[in-house]
């Protein structure tokens, strides 16, 4: 698998992490953040049971908040235990290295054993966003080719046993609790009968390890492929980037179905033997405020949705709560505006410091960091190795901006979490590299004092409560409501979800615009892809503007949604109306 | 305007915004983001219709307050009847 996803010189080098790192690298000497195993590197090691062998096994991992106000402790030689049942469950039921599993479900313990376990077992993990609807559900399953499925009894009723017997691959469905629904194996008598020993499988540094699915702007979403080497930076980036030191108490808000919450929710920290608040349930002002104080919670990492929902609620919402045990804040998944950071600087009273990164990256590229002077509204400086540039393209091929001038975001693909490939996708992923850049796609500007500001995206994927979305996905659902004719959808700007996703649509022959179609297609839309993919609103148009080879042209729709100049319209064949 | 008055609003407002849900099928113990599948944004989205509709102002730290229909229509009854 690892071998295909070369695709020339200008692709990531696939020299292993540890070659990476070798002398004269700018990567010597962080292979020294993690321990290896008998000349392998396998995260599971990493997170949990080296812990245990350096005598650390009584410390607390995680300590879960459930949403019923239940408290669980899991002890890193728990967890080392516990992702052994796991793994030794895989196994009994004859799944080999290199399978890969699937979790859906949110913040519950059985997340972490099943994280774990999975790459203890050589098997690669794609977790999913457990708020999609079925629709995005089943694509990803497909294209990731799931072997094994762990989820909930509840979603796996609604979301996945309506087309289970349409996936050939998928072996094995998992449900957390002691009763399953019929054809699905229930975790918990399962794990208490499978062994805790477990062999470690010796994986090499460049062996795949994680899939995360990202949107694109057109086709189906993209299967980002991690290897076990990019334990690494997620070590390296997690102390430097947000301070994570031993024993530190840290919490991480992102849902566990987006790369965040892998990355920095999992992996990091527990590589750095932080003691992680794992909290059940989603954003609740109160709860939220509260957790801070009783947890002692010390690093604390969210989004800028979450955090303009706490601004709206206003300063005298946190007065009284005790915010005295933050030492360090930091947010992802889409510009934090300056309001919030200086909002922050005063209520808890610490500045959010924001950062970039991507799914493709596989860790924080740029960021504000801890001690660094923040300057409200930029993403930061490129951490220390990670060399950044914004790049503009002319005659002479792609050549670097000056101070202040936009153009595209890009990264020397040489860190050890860079992807390495997409699945099935090499032609996409080889155009993600040119003249030895990485190209994020991301449209940024450097200052003069070296910070990056976001400016907006290059494409036409859309930036929602941090979720990037693609619009093709959300057409191809609408376009299946037999009163849609054509769609188009773009992302509007929005206060506190930084975009929300808005479609036009034309309608088919004996179908009229009206308030009761509306919410028909929006009830359809929600059904199929979940309320955080599908649009908030839908407008009926006559026609959509279109290019001669009859491409919709979405940059035309959103530069009048946003009453911006129009641009380059030489392709327009025939307008909206 | 009695509790069962102020559900049948919640209700109609709750589709407007989610229009997946089929209002007959709500109990009065589904819980917005657990059950029936809201997010955050359709939440602030149905706090924005009940003001505007009702006129009642729901601060954040009452949200839990609106969490299922029956919690809802009690909380937005008893806000009316304060007014």
């Amino acid at each position: 698998m690892q071998d295909d996803r070369k695709t020339g010189e200008e692709a990531p080098r696939a020299g292993g992490v540890f070659a990476a790192g070798g002398e004269g690298s700018r990567w010597a000497g962080t292979e020294k953040l993690v321990s290896g195993l008998d000349g392998g590197l396998n995260i599971a090691h990493e997170a949990a049971d080296r812990h245990v062998a350096a005598g650390y096994g009584a410390q607390t991992a995680i300590r879960w908040l459930g949403k019923d106000g239940s408290r669980r402790e899991l002890s890193y030689a728990e967890l080392a235990a516990v992702s052994s049942r796991f793994a030794s469950l895989l196994r009994q039921h004859g799944l080999q290295r290199g399978d890969s599993v699937f979790s859906l479900m949110g913040r519950v313990p059985e997340l972490y054993a099943c994280a774990i376990g999975t790459l203890k077992a050589g098997m690669v993990y794609t977790p999913l966003f457990a708020a999609f609807g079925p629709e995005p559900i089943r694509t990803r399953l497909e294209i990731g080719e799931a072997r094994v499925l762990v989820t909930t009894a509840a979603l796996y009723r609604r979301k996945i046993a309506p087309f289970r017997d349409q996936l050939p691959s998928l072996k094995l469905v998992l449900v957390t609790g002691g009763e399953a629904p019929e054809g699905c194996v229930a975790l918990e008598p399962a794990l208490e009968r499978a062994g805790n020993q477990f062999e470690t499988v010796r994986t090499g540094a460049e062996d795949p390890a994680l899939v995360h699915f990202t949107s694109g702007t057109t086709g189906k979403p993209k299967g980002v492929v991690h290897v076990h080497g990019a334990v690494v930076y997620h070590a390296y980036s997690g102390r430097i980037a947000l301070g994570l030191e031993p024993g530190a108490v840290y919490w991480c808000t992102a849902d566990p179905g987006w790369v965040t919450g892998t990355s920095y929710g999992i992996i990091a920290p527990l590589v750095n033997r932080v003691t992680m608040i794992v909290d059940e349930a989603e954003f609740d002002l109160e709860r939220w405020y509260g957790i801070i104080g009783r947890e002692r919670v010390e690093i604390w990492y969210s989004a800028p949705t979450a955090i303009r929902l706490m601004m709206r609620a206003g300063a005298d919402a946190a007065a009284a709560f005790d915010f005295s045990s933050l030492t360090f804040l930091a947010s992802v998944g889409e510009p934090l505006n300056p309001e919030a950071v200086e909002w922050s600087g005063k209520v808890f009273p610490q500045p959010f410091h924001d950062n970039w990164w991507q799914t493709e990256t596989g860790g924080i590229m740029i960021a504000n960091l801890p001690g660094m002077e923040v300057k409200p509204g930029s993403m930061g400086k490129p951490l220390p190795g990670i060399v950044a540039a914004i790049l503009r393209e002319d005659s002479g091929g792609l050549t670097e901006c000056g101070a202040g001038e936009t153009g595209e975001l890009a990264l020397r693909p040489d860190w050890p979490s860079v992807m390495r490939g997409y699945l099935h996708e090499e032609e996409r992923f080889a155009k993600c590299f040119a003249g030895g850049w990485y190209l994020s796609g991301d449209l940024a500007t450097r200052d003069a004092d070296g910070y990056y500001w976001f400016v907006g995206r290059k494409d036409d994927l859309i930036k929602t409560s941090g979720h990037l979305i693609g619009p093709f996905e959300v057409e191809s659902a609408l376009i299946e409501h037999p009163g849609v004719a054509e769609a188009a959808v773009i992302g509007v700007p929005d206060a506190t979800a930084g975009e929300i996703v808005k479609a036009y649509i034309t309608l088919n022959p004996g179908y009229e615009p009206s308030e009761e179609l509306e919410r028909e297609v929006r009830g359809h839309a929600r059904k199929r892809l979940g309320a955080a993919v599908a649009p908030r609103s839908v407008l009926f148009r006559n026609t959509l503007p279109k290019t001669r080879s009859g491409k919709i042209m979405r940059r035309l729709l959103k530069a009048r949604e946003l009453g911006l100049p129009e641009g380059d319209i030489s392709t327009l064949e025939s307008d909206e109306t | 305007m009695t509790q069962t008055d102020m559900r049948a609003v919640f209700l109609e407002e709750l589709t407007r915004v989610a229009p997946d849900i089929d209002p007959a099928g709500v109990s009065d113990g589904d819980h917005l983001q657990d059950d029936l599948e809201l997010d955050s944004m359709d939440i602030l989205n149905l706090v924005a219709a009940l003001h505007q509709r009702l006129g009642i102002e729901i601060p954040e730290a009452d949200y839990p307050r609106i969490a299922t229909a029956g919690a809802a229509a009690a909380y937005l009854s008893a806000a009316a009847a304060a007014d």
